[in-house]
């Protein structure tokens, strides 16, 4: 019996996203999911974009939540839709995206049956969404994408797929958003415990060598004002991770850069020798801290902030851990440290600071040697960075490139870097730039890529051309797979095995082909004009193909398996000696 | 260390295979796992026997905490509690009837709960080394075959996992 005001699964699907006020989604149909479809086609709240392959459907849903406080929407169909989504799915866990992916699954009666485009859709993406839902019920459709949201956006985020059979979003009952997200195995953390905030206030008023890193949880939790007031409140030196770029602007004298694997020299030698580290959202990853041995050779007491207590002792021995919402703990910090008037001893500060300064003199900044002949990779960031007065929303894919604009675009805002930072996935940045600008309109977006990265997604040009998207891509091609010549070169005997890109197109009649303008840059002299030239067409997506020094690596380093403190500095640059503690 | 764990998580599909996947894609040990549904229909409990450095187990916990299915997690290790593994023998007659095998039932407490012409199956409760000296007194190369449930485990006295 069909009641009165009944609606289809299909229906209630996307009822539930203008609920949301999801106001852009982004898939690719298929069969089992053409009654989705079907309900996005007699609606217009909810605008569909359409992808040209699932993987940038779910990046480009990552960068609309990246760069924005939502949370970004993918719709796939079942089987080769959802593994096609993995890798979009895969990235947004590893760096906590609030992300919700709807995907179309084979008739319920049919599961289980090898039935014509049927994956365990459930099963291929347990370990690496925060949760996932196979809905058995017309009724559960609601409730369940209600709870998917709740999940994805609370507590440490992530992505969360709801996966609906094709035979369940035909069927039909009344459709209700209203009932509250109950779930009784889940209490997100909110303020931290006072005591232990106490005690981490204590730990940093007794610090001789105190140093602040801070990462990606910082800029999730929407707590970059309160970690600058901070980090000024103690004056402190503060580095940020690769994903915490720009919650605190790094033009501050305070900032020390990036720390790990291609940070900074100071930042590096900082985190090393201080003798108390805060850690505020960050998680002491592998490319942060180099091999965990040499870090613990070390005498220092550990401050860790962080939503996630599985965070927390995961690698190093924590002393005082504040589990909760870093908004909320980092200010109980400003309230506390503003009550108890005590401020941290200016004398070892001042030892402190000189000795890191010398560190900074030692690195000698980000520098290199630039050239009139060849294109220097930094140098079209550096350009990049003053054409688009340091205000731009920069994505990037995986490589050298992406550690060159992490250094050198220097960020001054969160949310503005936008890079697959936990994963390291080649292809990430053309469609997470597309979620950028459909979210942030009339913003400048600019892809910082490569010649190989930007092949593993290219096919988005033509996404971009039907929405209008007036991205700028910043190809800084050299011919070679960089990062892994950079490893050969210094790890494997210069063998070059595989790094090299033959056969590549001609991207300005690509881009071209697509639609859009293409631009090929040869002189170091042309980098300025084509970059201005490029940004000041703003109804355009523009490709610059830049051809850069093939053979310029990214520096400093610290070597796989190495310690922060043997960080390698750039050898044809100068490093004055200084005195190390 | 050996670590004897107990959760409560929704008695719902899927949630049995995210923990198993929790532990083999984090390479933690599991030596047993034994499941079923609690008094609380929507409830299952699950006590899991692993094996890990303090860092490990404690890392072990915070990750089935953060398991969006589970409800509730106790290390019954941190304190004194109980455990019992249920094993079910079956052995050739003629090893049943002899003198040995019916010492070893009467020191182990064991049960026959089932005969046939040729065989007999019995039934013993205890903690994992008793049953494993049981086997041993038994012999080996007496033993048709066996099954055994994994430990179940309860903390003594008041502490209590209950949501």
């Amino acid at each position: 019996m069909e009641l009165a005001g009944e609606l289809t699964g299909a229906e209630i699907t996307v009822r539930c996203l203008q609920e949301e006020g999801v106001e852009y989604i982004f898939g690719y149909p298929g069969g089992a999911a053409l009654h989705i479809y079907d309900a996005l086609f007699r609606q217009d709240k909810v605008k569909h974009i359409l992808v040209r392959h699932e993987q940038a459907a779910v990046h480009a849903a990552d960068g609309y939540s990246r760069s924005s406080e939502k949370i970004g929407v993918a719709l796939v169909t079942s089987g080769p839709g959802i593994t096609n989504a993995v890798t979009g799915i895969a990235t947004a866990y590893m760096d906590s995206i609030p992300m919700v992916v709807i995907s179309g699954q084979v008739p319920s009666t049919m599961i289980g049956e090898d039935a014509f485009q049927e994956v365990d859709a459930v099963g291929i993406t347990r370990p690496c969404v925060k949760h996932n839902f196979l809905i058995k019920d017309v009724r559960d459709i609601a409730p369940t994408i209600k709870k998917a949201f709740y999940l994805a956006r609370s507590g440490r985020p992530g992505p969360v797929l709801v996966d609906i059979p094709k035979d369940i979003s035909f069927q039909k009952t009344t459709f209700n958003y209203s009932d509250p997200v109950v779930i009784r195995s889940y209490n997100p953390p909110g303020e931290g415990d006072m005591n232990q905030v106490r005690k981490a206030i204590q730990l940093l008023m007794t610090a001789k060598r105190p140093m602040m890193y801070s990462g990606g949880g910082v800029i999730l939790s929407g707590a970059s004002a309160e970690l600058t007031e901070l980090v000024r409140l103690l004056g402190f030196p503060c580095t940020n991770t690769l994903m915490g770029l720009g919650a605190y602007p790094a033009t501050d004298k305070l900032f020390v850069g990036m720390p790990g694997m291609h940070g900074t020299y100071e930042a590096c030698m900082a985190m090393q020798n201080c003798d108390v580290l805060i850690a505020i959202g960050a998680r002491f990853d592998d490319r942060v801290v180099g091999k965990v041995e040499h870090f613990n050779q070390v005498q220092r007491k550990i401050i860790h902030l962080d939503i996630d207590p599985s965070s927390i002792a995961k690698r190093v021995k924590v002393d005082v851990p504040v589990v909760g919402d870093l908004k909320r703990v980092l200010n109980q910090f400003l309230v506390e440290l503003r009550s108890i008037k005590q401020k941290p001893n200016a004398a070892d500060l001042a030892v402190w600071w000189k000795q890191v300064n010398d560190w900074r003199f030692k690195g000698g900044g980000l520098k290199y040697n630039n050239s009139t002949e060849i294109i220097k990779p930094q140098y079209v960031i550096e350009k990049l960075y003053e054409v688009t007065g340091g205000d731009a929303f920069v994505t990037s894919d995986v490589g050298q490139h992406q550690m060159w604009a992490a250094q050198y675009y220097k960020f001054i805002k969160p949310r503005r870097w936008i890079n697959s930072g936990g994963l390291g996935t080649m292809g990430f940045g053309l469609p997470a730039a597309m979620g950028v600008q459909l979210i942030n309109p009339g913003a400048t977006v600019a892809c910082v890529t490569g010649e190989g990265s930007i092949q593993m997604n290219i096919q988005e040009l033509s996404t971009c051309k039907q929405f209008h998207l007036p991205i700028k891509v910043v190809s800084l091609n050299n011919r070679y797979l960089g990062m892994v010549r950079q490893w050969q070169e210094f790890f494997h005997g210069n063998r070059y095995a595989e790094s090299y890109m033959d056969a590549l197109p001609d991207f300005v009649k690509l881009t071209e082909s697509y639609g859009h303008i293409g631009m090929r840059i040869d002189k170091p002299s042309d980098v300025e004009p084509a970059l201005r030239e490029a940004f000041s067409r703003k109804k355009d997506l523009v490709f610059m193909d830049f051809q850069t020094d093939p053979t310029e690596n990214v520096f400093p380093m610290v070597p796989g398996g190495k310690g922060l403190s043997e960080v390698m500095l750039d050898p044809n640059m100068p490093h004055p000696e200084v005195e190390d503690l | 260390m050996r670590h004897i764990i107990s959760l409560l998580m929704e008695n719902e599909a899927g949630t049995l295979s995210r923990i198993a996947g929790l532990f083999s894609a984090r390479g933690y040990n599991i030596e047993s796992l034994s499941v079923a549904p609690t008094e609380d229909p929507t409830l299952s409990r699950m006590t899991i026997v692993t094996s890990g450095s303090d860092a490990v187990i404690e890392q072990i916990n915070k990750q089935l905490n953060k398991l969006i299915d589970v409800v509730a997690v106790m290390d019954l290790s941190d304190g004194e509690h109980l455990e019992r593994e249920l094993m079910l023998v079956k052995v050739p007659a003629a090893v049943a009837a002899s003198e040995a095998f019916k010492r070893a039932m009467a020191v182990f407490q064991g049960r026959f709960i089932d005969t046939s012409n040729s065989t007999c199956t019995v039934e013993l409760t205890d903690i994992g080394v008793k049953l494993d000296e049981f086997l041993q007194a038994v012999g080996r190369d007496q033993i048709l075959e066996t099954v055994r449930t994994g430990a179940s485990g309860i903390a003594r006295g008041e502490r209590i996992l209950k949501l």
